[in-house]
């Protein structure tokens, strides 16, 4: 990789590194720089979600017509399974902290690495042995599991697929999730530079500080579940199986109490993405700072709180599932707080509409429509209706895709000159948000109206009446497939053949604006010490982002 | 906070408390990975209270409770290890640090010829004794073996940690003044003694 502009080191992170190895792959996969295992994260993720969309494609392109297409039921099946977790466990979950966590997490805090830099190796480690367990089990007689990413009891126990191994590759997973989760949170309580106090931090930590707790605190549930599981395929012990007394509906419990914690994993580092790009491109603190960064933590313990959502129809008690639907409701509030506390830090800033800022437009306009029909489904008597349809799958595809992919989009958008000290073309980049825009609506939109109408998830076939609306999303979907060649040629392409980047190209105030791009090994050539405040763009003042 | 990581060599870095918060944040990890079991536990016996009675009947108490009195004690020889590298005796560590282990392996021991005794009665996962028993009877044995296996698993897990700590001290990686590694060791072992001071009334005496 080339030299960066070299503006404050003289030597950035990709020619100095840990290991004893000076270059090849030993130098990147033992060395225990965060930025190092940041990018290799990038690249495993970026790969793994490219799988994802090619086995989203061949879902799309069954479904154009009914009955059978191109695959037959029993292959559907293994092709949904996998898309979830695939696009679940080894993208989304990871994606912002484990690649922009990594990278970032310590230079906006200033400091030189996380605390436990082996153990983040570890974590790579542990990550990339669950991905590649996840891949035998394709290939090992038996075929890929089946049972849809939940894993749901009774039938993980029966069929014959691969599902021990699967339910492995996703504890491991969860391992790799957990240590990176207790690095983080020991990183943000020891070593912060010299001034720079909780309420100085940038938000992006914030919210990444509310993430690693979430995935401290409820990980474990699901590693031990998913670990009883195995032991009753393997050993017979009886756990969950009806047959032997035990409670399906126990082990959905168990399951949601991880996995629903598990989508603000998704979403709260998203979330502090965003709070950076809009100061950064309105040239003005965030409003109501405190209150957004309070709200990261509110989200990570009431959306511990809310589980049973997902099991209104499973013959849950009346009682339980009036109260889950209440606390339900309660979530919206901190989501609310953030998005009005956005919109208010843009009122009367200074806007620049770059391209990251571009993409955080998008992802507020998406993230408002699955957000709002979150309620839909959080509420009984419409849920009843709605519950395992494809109203479920446009909405989880809006908030996850429309919210938490939009801003992994945005925040390779916005760091990337950071990360690699070159700059891509704005104008592809800005024509792939316009396009992603589009496709997006016409790949998701009518699945909200197959789903009003009764089109069950999951299913592999579907009557005629039917067909319009999944035509629509399958152009859709080819629509997508083609803005994301898109964005991705251009940043690759950016790689080889952009302009070396400033160390500051946007004008952002945070720390890691303030050192070279890309970094030196440690990040900055002295620890910065922290006077003001974590947005303070009077600091720009005289320069060429200055304020009007 | 100011951060008292103000060596320059990044990887060198010492900090004693931040590696304790981290042990700690871990063992808070494991407490909610045995609590998904002790969760399952509890929703069973509320559902079978008549079948968790009678199979409780059938457990050792008095091996139950040899193995809780050889845990608590190596509990305390793993303290007095950390306590005598504190006062630089490191001979006397290395003794209380050999008696945990062996402690350790006691209660492996035993644990075996108890699973062994089960075994033997035909009561394990999956065998024809068992499933010709109520449901509540099944799950019963499901949890113990569950429970106390990866229990084991901890105690195993926890002695290979403890053999590493031992080397340690022998080479001087381990020192008066730099001992932080043996009492996250100790922490850990510590972890492993509570559980099992839930598992041993929840299985053992509660009849």
């Amino acid at each position: 990789m080339a030299n960066g502009t070299a503006v404050l080191a003289d030597k950035s992170f990709y020619e100095e590194g840990t290991t004893k190895a000076k270059s090849g792959i030993a130098a990147w996969i033992f060395s225990t720089d965060h930025k190092r295992i940041g990018l290799l994260y990038l690249f495993a993720i970026v790969t793994f979600f490219i799988v994802g969309v090619i086995i989203a494609e061949l879902i799309r392109l069954e479904l154009i017509a009914p009955g059978e297409t191109i695959v037959d039921a029993e292959t559907y099946n293994r092709l949904f399974t996998l898309h979830g977790v695939i696009m679940i466990f080894l993208f989304i979950i990871p994606g912002i902290p484990a690649i922009f966590g990594n990278f970032f997490l310590p230079i906006q805090i200033g400091a030189k690495d996380v605390a436990f830099p082996r153990l983040n190796l570890l974590s790579w480690w542990l990550y990339m042995t669950g991905a590649a367990l996840a891949l035998t089990s394709l290939f090992l007689p038996g075929g890929p599991a089946d049972t849809g990413w939940t894993f749901y009891i009774p039938y993980s126990v029966r069929t014959g697929t691969n599902v021990t191994i699967a339910l492995f590759a996703a504890f491991i997973l969860g391992f790799s999730s957990i240590l990176t989760g207790l690095n983080f949170v020991t990183t943000v309580h020891r070593l912060r530079a010299p001034g720079m106090t909780w309420f100085k931090m940038p938000l992006n930590i914030w919210a990444l500080y509310a993430t690693a707790w979430i995935q401290v605190i409820a990980t474990p549930i699901i590693g031990i579940t998913l670990l009883l599981i195995i032991v009753e395929r393997t050993f017979g012990v009886g756990i969950f199986d009806p047959t032997l007394g035990g409670d399906p509906v126990l082990y959905q419990h168990l399951f949601w109490i991880y996995s629903h914690p598990a989508v603000y994993v998704m979403i709260l580092p998203a979330m502090g993405v965003v709070s950076e790009i809009i100061a950064t491109f309105s040239r003005r603190t965030v409003f109501g700072y405190k209150m957004v960064a309070f709200s990261s933590l509110t989200i990570a313990f009431v959306g511990y709180l809310v589980w049973a959502h997902h099991m209104f129809t499973s013959g849950l008690s009346e009682t339980a599932a009036v109260l889950f639907s209440l606390l339900t409701f309660v979530v919206a509030i901190p989501s609310a707080i953030k998005v009005f506390n956005w919109i208010a830090t843009m009122y009367k800033g200074s806007i620049d509409p770059r391209t990251p800022f571009k993409w955080v437009m998008v992802f507020i306009f998406l993230f408002s429509i699955g957000g709002l029909t979150g309620l839909v489904l959080g509420s009984l008597a419409t849920d009843v209706h709605l519950h395992d349809t494809y109203f479920v799958v446009a909405h989880f595809h809006f908030v996850m895709f429309g919210g938490a992919g939009t801003i992994f989009i945005a925040a390779m958008h916005y760091w990337f000159p950071k990360m690699f000290g070159r700059m891509y073309n704005e104008k592809i980049a800005d024509l792939g948000v316009y396009m992603f825009l589009v496709s997006f609506l016409t790949l998701y939109f009518p699945m909200f109206l197959l789903g009003y109408n009764g089109q069950p998830r999951r299913y592999f076939d579907y009557l005629p009446q039917f067909q319009t609306l999944h035509v629509i999303s399958t152009i859709g979907a080819w629509m997508m497939l083609i803005t994301l060649t898109l964005i991705i040629w251009n940043l690759i392409n950016a790689l080889r053949k952009g302009e070396k980047a400033p160390a500051n190209p946007w004008g952002g105030v945070t720390l890691e604006w303030q050192t070279s791009s890309p970094p030196p090994l440690e990040n900055f050539e002295e620890i910065p010490e922290i006077t003001g405040e974590a947005y303070d763009f009077s600091k720009l003042k005289g320069t060429e982002y200055g304020l009007k | 906070m100011v951060s008292n990581n103000s060596s320059h060599t990044t990887h060198r870095h010492r900090d004693d408390v931040g590696a304790k918060l981290g042990m700690w944040l871990f063992l808070f990890t494991e407490l909610l990975l045995f609590g998904g079991m002790f969760l399952a536990y509890a929703v069973y016996r509320m559902k079978y209270p008549q079948q968790f009675h009678l199979s409780a009947m059938e457990m050792n108490t008095t091996i139950g409770t040899i193995n809780t009195i050889i845990l608590l004690t190596s509990s305390l020889t793993m303290v007095l290890s950390i306590a005598a590298i504190q006062k630089k005796n490191k001979f006397l560590s290395i003794i209380f640090l050999v008696s945990t282990l062996i402690l350790g392996v006691l209660f492996l021991i035993n644990k075996y010829f108890e699973w062994g005794h089960e075994i033997s009665k035909g009561i394990y996962p999956g065998s024809e004794v068992l499933l010709s028993k109520d449901n509540g009877e099944i799950l019963y044995f499901g949890l113990y073996y569950a429970m106390t296996g990866l229990h084991g698993l901890h105690v195993i897990i926890g002695m290979i940690v403890l053999l590493f700590m031992l080397v340690f001290i022998i080479n001087d990686n381990i020192k008066w003044d730099d001992y932080v590694k043996l009492e996250n060791s100790g922490l850990y072992w510590h972890l492993v003694d509570i559980i099992w001071i839930f598992l041993f009334p929840l299985f053992y005496l509660i009849q």
